[in-house]
């Protein structure tokens, strides 16, 4: 049911400009989604705003339907000041989460469209020694709201020992600025020993280091994507290379965790404040929440069993006698 | 009273003469070689640029050596400037080779005030010659000269464009010092990129009005290569300071996966060009631009500020020592106006404040005398009640004695006719 509903997915994408993050999105979907992409030259940079741009796209692999939103975020830490540089940014993620909960407690909900942020491709500089100032403010202002999977692109730069200090700074300093990242949650103890490896390698490599490229190059008798260099070609998909296939792995595999930790943290943390906070929402709402305490799923499907219950009694009613096994046959 | 004409050069006909034999003037460029190189040279290197673009890198990587820096933070909370002096070596010429590096720039949310520090270093530097040069007892020849002579600029190779702080920096420093820009960690562009990403550049520094340095071309010997190296401009650099075997040499190089980059290696990237141009070829331009055109224009407007002109109205240069005496003068005059100013506003107050206490006072007569008169008032009031007291007293008593007499007299009369009364009482 699932594979024929089709699975939804959004994801942001933050970073100062020139930081290939265009590159490694079209790499890592196989397409280009900036087809006419206008870049601004400096002196238009001065003062630049930070705009949102979401674009969709379907895309669909041996029968699976993936509806894939793409949240651009251009002029991000191009201003000279860039104090006002996230406003934007979060008032977006905050905007999607309000709308769902909206969405949620009407009447009709069965066309409930996820349009919330599941993960945040956060882009770090592969020039400098670590996160800088503006990188620090930001994901600690949107660690509580979003996934965050910071991402070091154009790593062709660094040698192998560079970015394995690299690495290791930056998630040294992650800590010590108490920075909250998504965290690939262990492997099951009953899944084979090949996937076990697999989530601890991916595990082991975060930030992932990577180069993107769309481009054929002609490498050992084969075409593959990377870069040309005079010393040499840069393969995108070479392991030895970068950490493209990590990156994509992680991504294809826990897009469901993605959504779940989206679904029970970031949503419950927004919801609770929100209703603590008060404001309009649909009166019905109300029935349902009288204790704030219950776990989200443990209210769902109390929503659904009344449905269910509801449903029933139409149908009752309707026929005269109604069938009772109906109403018992019920797992609850 | 007209000042004698002295001769001016260019005013006589110049005289060609042939020489006889050898005189032995040809050894002038020889004589000055010598000196310089006994006196040394120095060189200030600026170097602009993202914390951890390879600034320190390419420094050790263009001279050779190792100069001790730490790894600086990202963490600054402004830019600041740290000069560092070496004194360096090479067959019998000594250079004191001094590197500014502007640490934390591009580190701070709020880039606004950026280029500040940097433009005040450069016009500190120029202050202090200047100051040098004004002295009445200078001595030039020894003064250890801090000015800085090139600026290179460290553009983050994004593959765009410049950003707007390297527009807004560069704006700001292109009067001032010579800049050279220069494309950092140039090893993650491709070839199709760079040429791309070079055109950009320049166009928008152009377009922008940004001057930068041109590696001169009215010298013959070196107009051809300079021109030629004007055209790839921006450099695009490596720096290395590690050395890979490639073949049976070791070069240095940065060791990838993929490959290998020797950084002396002319299809790899700039870093050749860049050193003949800033040290094999331009150093000494780069110094006499700084101090021709830069130091000048410093000078200029800093002297203009101070009110000194060139030519009074009559057209007749000023000697600076007339011109120093006016100032001087005037100077004076106004210290004294000012302090006769001070002294007049002090002896106002002063009046003012006596004016004011005067004032005081007799108001505080004025009651006094007032309070005076409401007492003297209510004594005489208190005098008044009190006489009437007394005679309503004494009018008191006479009436309690005529009344006591006539109870004793009726008392005796009652004594002796006691039935009498009775009788007149029944009466």
């Amino acid at each position: 049911k699932s594979v024929k509903k089709g699975f939804e997915f959004t994801l942001m994408v933050v970073g100062e400009s020139g930081l290939g993050k265009s590159t490694l999105i079209n790499s890592l979907f196989l397409t280009d989604l900036y087809p006419e992409r206008i870049i601004p030259g400096a002196a238009e940079k001065i003062e630049r705003t930070v705009q949102i741009e979401a674009s969709t796209v379907e895309i669909e692999e041996r029968g699976v339907k993936l509806r894939l939103t793409v949240v651009d975020t251009p002029g991000y830490g191009d201003a000279i000041n860039c104090r006002d540089c996230f406003k934007t940014i979060i008032s977006y993620i905050d905007e999607q989460f309000e709308r769902y909960l909206h969405d949620e407690s009407g009447l009709n909900r069965r066309h409930i469209i996820d349009n919330r942020v599941h993960c945040c491709f956060y882009f770090i500089s592969p020039f400098g020694h670590g996160l800088k100032p503006l990188d620090v403010e930001f994901m600690k202002a949107i660690h509580n709201k979003v996934n965050i999977v910071p991402v070091i692109a154009k790593a062709d730069t660094l040698s192998l020992k560079e970015r394995e200090r690299l690495k290791k700074r930056i998630l040294d300093e992650i800590e010590e600025h108490g920075i909250k990242i998504y965290h690939l949650p262990d492997a099951e103890s009953d899944e084979d020993e090949d996937f076990k490896e697999q989530t601890r390698l991916l595990k082991a490599s975060i930030p992932f280091c990577v180069v993107g490229s769309n481009q054929l190059i002609e490498a050992k008798g084969k075409k593959v994507r990377g870069r040309l260099y005079p010393w040499g070609v840069v393969e995108v998909e070479n392991p030895e290379h970068n950490d493209f296939l990590k990156l994509r792995t992680m991504l294809i595999t826990h897009m469901q965790d993605l959504q779940e930790v989206t679904q029970d943290l970031h949503y419950e943390n927004f919801r609770s404040e929100r209703l603590k906070r008060g404001g309009r929402l649909p009166s019905h709402a109300y029935v349902f929440l009288k204790d704030f305490s219950m776990p989200s799923f443990q209210l769902r499907r109390m929503q659904e069993m009344i449905a269910r219950m509801q449903a029933q009694m139409q149908m009752q009613m309707q026929s005269g006698e109604g069938d009772s096994n109906a109403v018992h046959g019920h797992h609850v | 009273r007209r000042r004698a004409e002295l001769p001016r050069p260019g005013n006589e006909e110049k005289r060609s003469l042939a020489l006889g034999g050898h005189v032995g003037f040809d050894s002038l460029p020889d004589q000055l070689v010598s000196k310089s190189v006994t006196q040394g040279f120095s060189f200030n290197i600026l170097c602009v640029g993202e914390t951890g673009i390879g600034k320190s890198t390419l420094m050790n990587t263009l001279f050779n050596t190792t100069f001790e820096t730490e790894e600086a933070s990202h963490y600054e909370s402004a830019v600041r400037l740290r000069p560092r002096t070496y004194d360096l070596q090479e067959s019998n010429v000594h250079l004191k080779l001094t590197i500014v590096d502007a640490v934390g720039f591009g580190d701070q949310i709020n880039k606004d005030e950026s280029y500040r520090p940097i433009v005040e270093y450069i016009d500190t530097q120029f202050e202090n010659y200047l100051q040098e040069e004004l002295k009445i007892r200078r001595s030039l020849f020894n003064y250890h000269d801090t000015r800085i002579h090139v600026c290179l600029y460290f553009i983050t190779p994004t593959g765009h464009s410049l950003k707007s702080l390297d527009l807004v920096t560069m704006k700001k420093l292109d009067s001032k010092v010579n800049i050279i820009p220069i494309i950092a960690k140039a090893d993650t562009i491709s070839k199709s990129e760079l040429h791309k990403f070079k055109i950009k550049i320049m166009s928008e520094l152009v377009s922008n009005g940004v001057q930068i340095y041109q590696f001169p071309t009215d010298d013959e010997a070196v107009a051809e290569i300079n021109s030629v190296m004007n055209a790839h401009l921006p450099f695009a650099v490596v720096g290395s300071t590690e050395e890979v075997k490639v073949g049976n040499k070791l070069v240095r190089a940065r060791q990838y996966p993929w490959g290998v980059v020797q950084v002396e290696n002319e299809s790899h990237c700039d870093f050749v060009k860049l050193r003949e141009m800033l040290i094999r070829v331009n150093m000494e331009d780069l110094r006499e631009q700084t101090h021709t055109r830069h130091y000048e224009l410093y000078r200029r407007c800093k002297l203009e500020e101070m009110g000194f002109k060139d030519t009074d109205p009559d057209s007749q240069p000023f000697s600076l020592q007339e011109t120093y005496e006016t100032k001087r003068k005037e100077f004076l005059g106004e210290l004294q106006r000012k302090e006769e100013e001070m002294r007049q506003m002090f002896v106002n107050k002063v009046k003012e404040t006596e004016a004011e206490l005067k004032e005081k006072e007799r108001e505080l007569h004025e009651k006094f005398e007032h309070l005076k008169r409401i007492h003297q008032e209510e004594k005489k009031k208190v005098e008044e009640k009190r006489k009437e007291l007394d005679d309503e007293m004494n009018a008191f008593n006479r009436r309690k004695v005529a009344v006591e007499t006539l109870q004793s007299q009726s008392l005796q009369a009652t004594s002796q006719q006691p039935l009498k009364k009775d009788k007149d009482k029944k009466k």
